[in-house]
């Protein structure tokens, strides 16, 4: 379906927009600058403040890794593209780092496992370094001495989440687009099915399309449209520890057994240590996975497990104090994939939400994907995957929480 | 197994030891966590009991009433009802359904943990500042394992049916060129140093702030045998002197001024009103403070003069230790001072069920206030849970608290923040010295990334995200932030720098520790 109802001359109204973004988080910051390099004329809408949610709660990393071959590591790959290609000359804005990651395994039959997976992810485009046994020490010096090998992912990156959102959107700014925060979306201004712009507390926003990008709150928004979006919150806790000297963990580090199994759907508590360093000298120690809804009292055995499991694969951190833990809700579907792309229930509203703990790297891609389409052109990546529709209509879905 | 308590008091200073001797005595079994080694709090830091001198009493108010309070914790506690666990600090407080807190401790004075950092009196990281003798001294001290402390249960785990939280307060600093040359150090951390350890910081004194505190920190580094070339007090007068509210409340107070009034002519102590220290130079430590007459707002009007000093002693007030009552969700408010503060009702309760809260933390008022405060909060606590009460006691108490409030929001009113303190500030100047996060970088964080309000501020530029989690600069961020939005400073402006999910550094060890029997599936996804 190509949106053929709007274009530049659209936006010419003095209170309307060509595309309003509702969230201010990495996807609609992702967004609204690919749609305004695209030349649209984009006002983005945020009830908090920039990078509020589950943006300024992650860890900042763009992996392939993790994921096996399907329409995640698609995107995922496409978004290192834009990454280091479209994005390469703001990277130190953000403080992108090409570090790599390194999937270690404890035992001879989980490093088997490991080869099996990166043959696999070989085939299907991901860079795959087996690291024997005695190469560890090279790659980590202070990895646990217990462990068997590794997998090097040279395409795993970082970046400083939250400092992405504002410098892209810093440079929207520049390009003309408006960013309005404290100002929540209340509704949608209709125009029989068509969506022709918001309702907000800050008045109405005319628009020819109106993209949902309010991560976990997706689900809200979309209802707002009388449309189901099934977006759940997913609580994660990480720890951050003290400033430690640079390179004291060099690469984005966590453990095989967890690669080959399958997306979890279960409720209760997950975690699976993934340790890194960041440009403050501070380690981060991700990443634990439990459906509590919007609960934000702190759990001590999320926060426990993860320092154990992190002190198995570095003993060093034993001694090392932990500064502060932060938690947040990530935006997950029930299969596990984003949301992308123009809702045919309701003309006029796109979505680009439920990116669940991969938003951060899979935005730059999200961004420019959506503005190919917005604008009329061929998606590099064809979105049906990630189709608003995809999901029956009432599933029986008791977990959705009330926002 | 663990015992529950009946209560657990927070902090061992003039709030913590009288709620925790007079709900022991009220029948409640207690248990009192501090993280000092011996009992006082900062208020009556003294040295090493264990090697007690003579003159420890000197410069101290209110001698008597702490000697006491520990005689009466000493006998609460051969007689039970009081497990004292000093030396410890809580880093996580918790509360189960059935409405049990959980406090979680770990061994305090690590050298550069905050509790060192607010000995030291330093007011940037510890290892940039002159106070490492103090460093040390905190070492040597928290080494040495204070005798006949009861052990907390493994993992250092305390729980009670109820909490009462006397967490105390520290420094309030604000920035200002220069203040990160070594020689600078907190109005209190001076203090700290001339009670706990009988260390003088420095021959040639300038102390600069505002408020009654700047007086006993002067006299009592003259009587040190330092030279106090200045007291630079911002604001005016000591107007409450003539507050009919202020002056009438508490007349005791009238007579402890006039007592520093003459302590500072016979030291011959040069008290200069309305001026502030605009700079400190110096190469490689304080050299020179330059001071201005400054006008009712603290905006630069007057002559500008430079002083020699190897030791600058600022004191801006105290802020309010809050992170355990923000732990469990209590409700807070802006006080008169520009503190955030925890609310309370007339029986020092706070929003959240089974918590109160008595001293500073529900506004800086001083040690007289925070005993009362702390008895009335044990008193409530007991009679709720069915202990008779002293008949007219509690009534007594209150009316005092009340008589004490007044006086305290008096002070308050003579010896405000200047509300133009960020025009002393340069581009260059730091804010945050953890992160070395200048004025000019939360400007830019400001104009050119929407960072708007203090949270976002934080999350772009870093101010508060080093070792100190924002104790130091987290009233100055919340400051400028609200100065950059041209208005005041709200609650909803301090209370994200004031939060701490951790109240304490603790080992990933420590942690590890807590929930060892659990074991859980693991799941392949990543957060990125």
């Amino acid at each position: 379906m190509t949106p053929q109802w709007f274009g530049r001359s659209a936006g010419r109204r003095r209170e309307g927009a060509d595309l309003v973004v509702v969230g201010a988080g990495v996807v609609g910051a992702a967004s609204a600058y690919f749609a305004c390099l695209a030349g649209l004329r984009v006002v983005v809408v945020e009830r908090g403040a920039i990078a509020g949610g589950t943006s300024s709660a992650g860890e900042g990393n763009l992996l392939v890794s993790d994921k096996e071959a399907g329409p995640e590591l698609d995107l995922a790959l496409y978004s290192q593209r834009v990454w280091r290609e479209d994005l390469a000359e703001h990277a130190p804005l953000w403080e992108f780092e090409a570090k790599g990651g390194l999937v270690v395994a404890a035992s001879e039959p989980s490093v088997a496992a490991l080869r099996e997976l990166g043959d696999h992810q070989r085939r299907h485009g991901v860079e795959v370094r087996d690291v024997g046994r005695d190469e560890l020490r090279d790659y980590e010096p202070h990895l646990s001495p217990r462990l068997a090998g590794a997998a090097f992912y040279p395409q795993d990156a970082q970046v400083q989440p939250m400092l992405v959102v504002a410098h892209l959107l810093r440079l929207a700014r520049g390009l003309g687009a408006e960013v309005r925060t404290r100002t929540e979306v209340t509704g949608f201004l209709r125009d029989g099915d068509r969506v022709t712009g918001v309702r907000t507390t800050g008045g109405d926003i005319p628009a020819g399309a109106v993209l949902n990008a309010a991560g976990t709150w997706a689900g809200a928004v979309a209802g707002l449209a009388g449309v189901r979006v099934p977006v759940l919150p997913r609580r994660g806790f990480v720890l951050v520890t003290q400033p430690m000297p640079p390179r004291t963990i060099r690469h984005k580090v966590y453990a095989a057994e967890y690669v080959g199994d399958v997306a979890s759907s279960d409720a209760g508590l997950q975690t699976s240590p993934v340790v890194e360093g960041t440009d403050s000298g501070t380690i981060l120690i991700g990443a634990s996975r439990e459906r509590v809804g919007f609960d934000r009292t702190v759990s001590v055995e999320a926060i426990s497990a993860l320092a154990a499991k992190a002190i198995a694969l570095f003993p060093m951190l034993r001694e090392v104090r932990a500064m502060r833990t932060y938690l947040g809700f990530r935006p997950y579907c029930p299969d596990h994939l984003p949301v992308i792309g123009p809702d045919p229930r309701a003309p006029g509203l796109w979505h680009a939400c439920g990116h669940e703990g991969a938003g951060i790297g899979l935005s730059a891609g999200t961004g420019k994907l959506v503005a190919q389409a917005l604008t009329g052109r061929a998606p590099d990546l064809d979105l049906k995957p990630f189709a608003p529709d995809r999901f029956p209509d009432a599933a029986p879905d008791t977990e959705e929480v009330p926002q | 197994m663990t015992r529950t308590h009946d209560v657990a008091v927070v902090g061992a200073g003039p709030a913590g030891l009288a709620a925790a001797v007079e709900a022991a005595e009220a029948g409640l079994d207690v248990a009192l966590v501090d993280g000092a080694a011996q009992p006082g709090g900062q208020y009556w830091r003294h040295y090493d009991e264990r090697h007690a001198r003579p003159d420890d009493r000197a410069g101290h108010h209110g001698w008597p009433v702490f000697t006491g309070l520990r005689e009466r914790l000493r006998t609460a506690r051969a007689a039970g009802r009081i497990r004292y666990l000093p030396g410890r600090q809580v880093y996580l407080v918790t509360r189960d359904e059935a409405g049990t807190f959980t406090l979680r401790t770990t061994p305090s004075g690590a050298v550069g943990t905050p509790e060192s950092i607010s000995a030291s009196g330093a007011v940037g990281t510890p290892e940039s500042t002159s106070a490492s003798g103090a460093g040390e001294a905190a070492k040597t001290f928290a080494a040495s394992s204070p005798s006949g402390a009861s052990a907390p249960d493994a993992a250092g785990q305390v729980t009670a049916r109820a909490l009462i939280l006397c967490t105390g307060g520290y420094d309030r600093q604000l920035p200002v060129p220069g203040w990160d040359l070594p020689g600078v150090m907190t109005a209190g951390g001076v203090q700290a140093l001339l009670k706990g350890h009988r260390v003088l910081a420095g021959r040639r004194a300038v102390v600069a702030g505002t408020g009654p505190f700047l007086l006993p920190v002067a006299t009592g580094l003259a009587r040190a045998g330092a030279s106090v070339e200045a007291v630079a007090e911002a604001n005016g007068t000591l107007g409450w002197l003539r507050d009919p509210v202020g002056a009438a409340s508490v007349p005791g107070k009238a007579v402890e001024a006039a007592q520093y009034a003459a302590l500072m002519a016979r030291h011959r102590i040069p008290y200069r009103t309305r001026t502030v220290v605009t700079r400190i130079l110096g190469q490689d430590r304080v050299e020179a403070v330059r001071i201005s007459r400054v006008d009712r707002d603290g905006r630069p009007a007057g002559p500008v003069k430079e002083i020699a000093a190897d030791l600058v002693a600022l004191g801006w007030g105290f802020t309010p230790s809050l992170e355990l009552a923000l732990m469990l969700g209590a409700d807070t408010r802006k006080d008169v001072d520009g503190s955030l503060v925890v609310a309370v009702d007339g029986f020092q309760r706070s929003s959240v069920e089974g918590v109160y809260v008595a001293g500073e933390a529900t506004g800086v008022g001083g040690a007289v206030l925070a005993t009362q405060e702390g008895r009335l909060s044990a008193l409530a606590l007991a009679r709720s849970l069915g202990r008779p009460a002293v008949p007219g006691l509690m009534g007594r108490l209150r009316a005092a608290i009340g008589r004490g409030r007044r006086f305290a929001a008096a002070m308050h009113r003579t010896y405000p923040v200047p509300s133009a303190w960020t025009e002393w500030l340069e581009e260059r100047t730091l804010v945050c010295r953890c992160e070395e996060v200048s004025y000019g970088d939360l400007r830019r964080a400001h104009t050119d990334l929407c960072a708007h309000d203090p949270r976002t501020l934080k999350m772009l530029a870093r101010p508060g995200m080093g070792w100190c989690q924002g104790r130091v600069c987290g009233f100055a961020t919340a400051g400028i932030a609200a100065c950059l939005n041209r208005r005041e400073t709200t609650a909803e402006d301090l209370r994200p720098l004031s939060t701490r999910s951790l109240a304490a550094p603790v080992t990933l060890g420590e942690l590890a520790a807590l929930d060892r029997s659990r074991t859980s599936p693991d799941d392949p996804h990543h957060d990125q």
